[in-house]
């Protein structure tokens, strides 16, 4: 039961586990002075504080953090700019790789 | 517009005869300003007559039209007269070409710029700050709004490092913070007239090269409509403009500078070979070296540009936000920006002692001087260093 709810929620990056995953990562990697409870799904990280250099960390932390790469097409301002389109890339990939 | 024509317009804008008599005066004053430090007026006000100053206006605001491809020529061809007319007509299109592809539904702006046609204005820009230095994508001075201003003013006090031909400009585009309260990174771009706007040197410009582009700081303060502000974040208007466009037209005023001085060195080495009738010049195998070096930088020069226009419109565009094109746009201005003074320094090794000495045919002292500011307009560590972290994620090839 709970491997089958892991895979769910791999599998389905629009779900609020995947989102709190990745605001996990954000707020590990993206150097922003809020705290997780202020970081909303649809906050605008770079608004926010973070940094281009931030930004790419956060990006390598993503990509270990679910054990995927994203293409040059994805590496770009607006697929970081809030968790909501980070959930959105991820799950894009993940269909791709299935 | 189809590409049969664009063949028959292209040539129209730097074949004008009012561009080419734009490009003999560049030529004859070069000197001058070189030498006093002074603005190209002459080359700028036949610039103005040639209406050059709106070639990169779109056709819909009354302005030419003109792609960047033309306005890369019309900038080599500029530069390898006179180096800081070709930056002025260069960074002028810049900013033209940062407010007609980011204007959105502004009324303003289109009113604008068909003013910039009109009257042939010029437009100089303060992307630079004191304390956050050339980094494009941070300020400190941010607008606000004006207190009990019945047609919601805006203000704004900027203190910046260096503003090109900034005595000579009738209009400025500022970066600044969207709010006293924004973060360093959330800029918007403001247009200001020079006349509405109180404008101090902090110092003077005199440099070893690029004499000519006058470009002391300034501190400036001005109040403008809030329409007078682009509505979309600069982000976007660097990442897909101003970058690109920047670095694009800078490598053509470093490869304009750079054939200058390859033309010198090859005309040496003809004398020389008259003088000497059976007998190669030592000096030509250097400048068939040189040739080699000469036609990497023209390839990478064009690579750059062939890459941009395809991707400049439509759905390609989002493509310029990408990591991989950021670091390919920075590889290009450190590559070119190094290939230039290579260049002029090998066509000083060609000429001795000519090409050492200020004035003569075979001079490339001013060519020499003008080439490093290029290692230095937004400097190539600042950019190797920001090219170092996006390499942590992007995978070159891919």
């Amino acid at each position: 039961m709970v491997l089958c709810l892991l895979i769910l929620l791999c599998v389905d990056c629009q779900t609020t586990g995947c989102k709190d995953r990745i605001r996990q990562v954000v707020k590990d990697n993206a150097g922003l002075s809020l705290t997780s409870d202020q970081v909303g799904y649809s906050t605008d990280l770079y608004r926010a504080g973070m940094t281009s250099y931030a930004s790419v960390v956060l990006m390598i932390a993503l990509e270990n953090e679910f054990d995927l790469e994203f293409p040059d097409a994805l590496l770009s301002r607006d697929v970081f700019e809030s968790i909501d389109s980070i959930a959105h890339a991820i799950e894009s990939l993940q269909q791709v790789q299935q | 517009m189809s590409a049969s024509q664009r063949a028959i317009e292209v040539p129209e804008f730097t074949a004008s005869e009012a561009f080419q008599r734009a490009l003999v005066i560049a030529a004859q004053y070069a000197d001058d300003v070189d030498r006093r430090g002074r603005f190209p007026s002459e080359a700028v006000d036949a610039l103005r007559s040639a209406g050059a100053m709106s070639w990169g206006v779109p056709h819909e605001f009354g302005g030419a039209g003109a792609h960047i491809d033309d306005l890369a020529d019309a900038t080599f061809e500029l530069a390898s007269r006179c180096a800081a007319t070709g930056m002025v007509f260069a960074m002028h299109q810049i900013q033209i070409a940062s407010i007609a592809r980011h204007l959105g539904a502004s009324l303003w702006f289109p009113n604008y710029l068909r003013r910039v046609v009109r009257e042939q204005r010029l437009i100089a820009s303060a992307t630079s700050e004191v304390g956050v230095g050339g980094d494009l994508r941070k300020s400190n001075a941010a607008i606000e709004p004006v207190a009990d201003s019945p047609d919601r003013r805006v203000q704004f006090e900027k203190k910046a490092s260096t503003i090109s031909y900034g005595a000579h400009a009738d209009d400025l585009l500022t970066t600044l913070r969207c709010s006293p309260t924004a973060d360093q990174g959330d800029q918007v771009l403001v247009l200001t007239h020079f006349p509405d706007m109180e404008s101090k040197p902090t110092g003077e410009w005199d440099t070893l090269g690029m004499r000519g582009t006058c470009s002391p700081g300034f501190i400036v303060r001005a109040t403008c409509l809030t329409d007078q502000v682009l509505p979309v974040p600069f982000a976007a208007i660097a990442a897909e403009t101003m970058v690109p466009f920047s670095h694009i037209l800078w490598a053509h005023v470093w490869l304009g500078i750079s054939t200058d001085a390859f033309s010198r060195a090859q005309n040496f080495v003809r004398v020389q070979a008259r003088q000497n009738p059976g007998t190669p010049p030592p000096a030509a195998l250097r400048l068939s070296e040189l040739s080699v070096r000469m036609a990497a930088f023209r390839a990478l020069v064009q690579g750059a540009l062939q890459e941009f226009m395809s991707l400049a419109e439509g759905e390609r565009r989002a493509r310029l936000s990408t990591i991989g094109y950021a670091v390919r746009i920075n590889n290009l201005k450190i590559a070119a920006s190094e290939a230039a003074v290579e260049a002029c320094q090998g066509a000083l090794r060609i000429c001795g002692f000519a090409g050492y000495g200020n004035g003569g045919p075979y001079s490339v002292g001013r060519q020499l001087r003008d080439a490093h500011s290029a290692v230095l307009m937004i400097a190539n560590d600042r950019l190797h260093a920001t090219n170092a972290a996006l390499l942590l994620v992007y995978r070159e090839g891919k």
